[in-house]
């Protein structure tokens, strides 16, 4: 049985590496990650986790070491957030391409310059492409259960799995939460073997060279191999709420019953959408609210579904696409271009750097969007900053 | 210890654990060297390569010249590679997941991925202290790319990004980086240098390295035809022509104690190897009495910390 305690949420990913029994860990300590290092490197000094800690010399080896010991067969973890996520950049294709099944979080932190420690989504947006699951979580028990979850997803389908978090939002934020029973969690999360691993009895070369006549072959199979982690993915969710009673799928719907119009929002901007969504309800609008928890691979069919009955998408996104807009927004629109009765798509941009967003915030994106449907603007592209002091 | 031969010719097996078949340029120094460090590592590693000649001429899908695990990933990340590596099999052995079989974990790469881009990443594994080997590959400068100049370039060499121009004479404006000194500032217990043109010196460094308990730095001389704008078939005399002139001297540093692997009484003139090389054909004789004397004065420094002079 499970216990209702008050952790951080930094504090609930450590104790959900503990309960999978990480093999390797290597990480490099950056704000607002630092608690989730800080609390497994005092787990391993204290023998409540055995595990090798590598403390290295950046992210960028941090992952280059997770790699390595992937390979050679380690489950592995490892943590980052911002700057870090960037400087990892180049070394997070490798696991996508090379089928480990490397688990990481990222405590999701603005970019510089000017520099900030708070959180915003800049750096999971410069993360779309990598080829790895990835997921948002909203409260710290979803920050426990998600980085549970990838664990075995990305050991069933060899593909690496990200877990992101809010920095500061959850990563420094004490809530309550079930911690489950630590034998419920290693029957969850078996261990495993991995079918190819660098061993001197069976030798293999990993991370080959491929010219154009190979390249292409080789990006094909990933990418219907990537496809094909949705089913586990699925699969994965429901036998863990089975056991743990708690349900997640890609896209999540509050109060869509009936919902006229409808918010679209990721992490822990969520809990605040809520209560927003509540106040409007209880004025007699009809607004619900969509969450995709699922980022990657994007759940194309599940947000169809989710929008096929209302008349206005609102879409917050806390990151910028330079001449863009939001990458969210640009993301959901293409994913609904399609077909042939879509709601109007209005985009906002907001939450940068640590900016609160309020419910007032929220209630105001609806009337706004509203306004521009009605005056017709609906096909102007560009989004509006919220919050911001003119 | 450092005395001790390990190798001698009959008894270095013929099997080859680097295949022949691979894509080196004819006359590498660097396929041979790597080719002399498989045969001293034997089967029981996994090896890390950078991303380079090494790992373009070994590795083109579909077929491998390694007959060992092996690994390559990226071009600056080896020895963080290596420390995932290791760490893996320690946690593994010590959680009962995996029978402990003397695994030995060893990085290839060339002087670029070492003493350039690689740097922050080796400086890092050889602090932390994990059991393995790195070789460093040094054909002086990025000859995979097309002969760029890297930091392990020596001083005057020609290169496509240290040109010979009439503004700058020169080529190569800087003094080689010192890539075993930093490594032994690391406090390491062994670091080494070798070259192929001696090959049961490089092997017999290999097993030292690789059977010391921590990490461990062999330093390779590679001499590279195309780059060096020379004959292929003089590779191995030129790698002994950079030692006899005293520009790569050979030697071991054991726990900190220094030791020539041959001290030579005399120094042939560096323009003896400088001769071969169309890299250096620009070099004025002043530049080459300059250099002459760098080489006398570090070689007499190695000397010093050697306890010969």
């Amino acid at each position: 049985m499970g216990r209702i305690v008050g952790l951080e949420g930094s504090f609930a990913v450590a104790e959900a590496v503990r309960m999978v029994n990480a093999d390797v860990i290597a990480a490099y300590p950056i704000t607002p990650q630092t608690h989730i290092v800080e609390r497994l490197a005092e787990m391993v000094a204290n023998g409540e986790l055995d595990a090798e800690f590598i403390c290295v010399e950046s992210e960028h080896s941090a992952m280059s070491a997770c790699v390595g010991a992937s390979a050679a067969g380690a489950r592995v973890f490892t943590c980052s957030a911002g700057q870090g996520l960037e400087l990892m950049h180049e070394v997070l294709y490798i696991p996508s391409s090379m089928r480990l099944p490397v688990v990481a979080v990222a405590a999701n932190r603005a970019l510089s310059a000017p520099l900030s420690v708070w959180c915003d989504h800049s750096d999971a947006m410069s993360l779309r492409d990598i080829g790895w699951i990835q997921m948002f979580a909203e409260n710290n028990q979803q920050a426990f259960d998600l980085t549970v979850c990838a664990y075995r997803m990305a050991e069933e389908v060899l593909f690496p799995a990200m877990v992101h978090i809010d920095g500061f939002y959850l990563s420094h934020v004490i809530e309550d939460m079930e911690l489950p029973a630590e034998e419920d969690v290693r029957d969850f999360i078996p261990d495993y073997e991995h079918p190819f691993v660098l061993d001197p009895d069976k030798p293999v070369s990993m991370g080959c060279y491929a010219p154009p006549f190979i390249y292409p072959e080789t990006k094909k199979a990933q990418e219907v191999d990537f496809e094909a982690t949705k089913q586990k993915i699925l699969k994965t969710w429901e036998e863990f709420g089975r056991i743990f009673g708690r349900y997640y799928s890609p896209v999540e719907l509050y109060r869509m019953e009936d919902a006229r119009i409808a918010l679209l929002v990721m992490g822990s901007l969520s809990e605040t959408a809520m209560l927003a969504v509540d106040e409007m309800r209880d004025a007699g609008e009809a607004v619900g609210l969509i969450r995709l928890r699922l980022w990657r691979p994007f759940p194309f069919a599940e947000l169809r579904a989710a929008v096929k009955d209302i008349e206005l998408l609102v879409v917050l996104d806390r990151a910028i696409s330079f001449g863009m807009g939001g990458p969210v927004c640009s993301e959901v629109r293409s994913a609904l271009y399609n077909l042939v009765e879509r709601p109007p798509v209005i985009g906002f941009i907001g939450g940068l750097g640590g900016r609160d967003i309020s419910v007032a915030e929220f209630r105001y994106m609806i009337k706004r969007a509203r306004e521009r449907v009605n005056a017709g603007e609906e096909r102007e592209d560009k989004p509006e900053l919220i919050g911001i002091r003119e | 210890m450092s005395e001790e031969i390990l190798f001698i010719p009959r008894e270095v097996t013929t099997e080859e654990n680097f295949a022949p078949g691979h894509r080196a340029c004819i006359g590498c120094g660097e396929a041979l060297a790597v080719r002399l460090v498989c045969k001293a590592l034997g089967k029981n590693v996994i090896i890390v390569t950078a991303t380079g000649c090494i790992e373009i001429i070994s590795s083109l899908l579909p077929q491998t010249s390694w007959r060992v695990p092996w690994i390559h990933t990226l071009f600056e990340n080896v020895a963080a590679v290596v420390s995932g590596i290791e760490s893996a099999y320690k946690a593994r052995i010590r959680k009962g997941k995996i029978p402990s079989k003397g695994v030995k974990f060893v990085g290839f790469a060339g002087d670029g991925g070492t003493s350039d881009i690689g740097i922050q990443a080796l400086s890092g594994a050889m602090e932390r202290g994990h059991d393995f080997l790195y070789v460093c590959f040094d054909n002086e400068a990025y000859m995979n790319t097309g002969i760029q100049r890297s930091s392990a370039t020596p001083y005057g060499a020609w290169t496509t990004t240290a040109p010979v121009g009439e503004k700058r004479p020169l080529g190569q404006m800087t003094w080689k980086k010192n890539m075993p000194e930093i490594a032994v500032a690391h406090r390491i217990p062994y670091v080494a240098t070798a070259c192929p043109s001696y090959p049961f010196d490089l092997m017999d460094k290999v097993r030292r390295g690789l059977d010391m308990a921590g990490p461990a730095y062999i330093h390779v001389f590679s001499p590279c035809p195309t780059g060096w704008r020379c004959r292929p078939d003089i590779s191995v005399e030129l790698g002994r022509l950079a030692v006899e002139t005293g520009i790569f001297p050979l030697y071991e540093v054991v726990n900190g104690e220094y030791h020539l692997s041959i001290d030579l009484p005399e120094l042939r003139p560096v323009r003896e190897y400088f001769k071969h090389q169309g890299r250096f054909r620009h070099l004025s004789d002043d530049v080459i009495e300059e250099i002459q004397a760098r080489v006398e004065a570090d070689y007499k420094r190695l000397r010093e910390k050697a306890g010969l002079e």
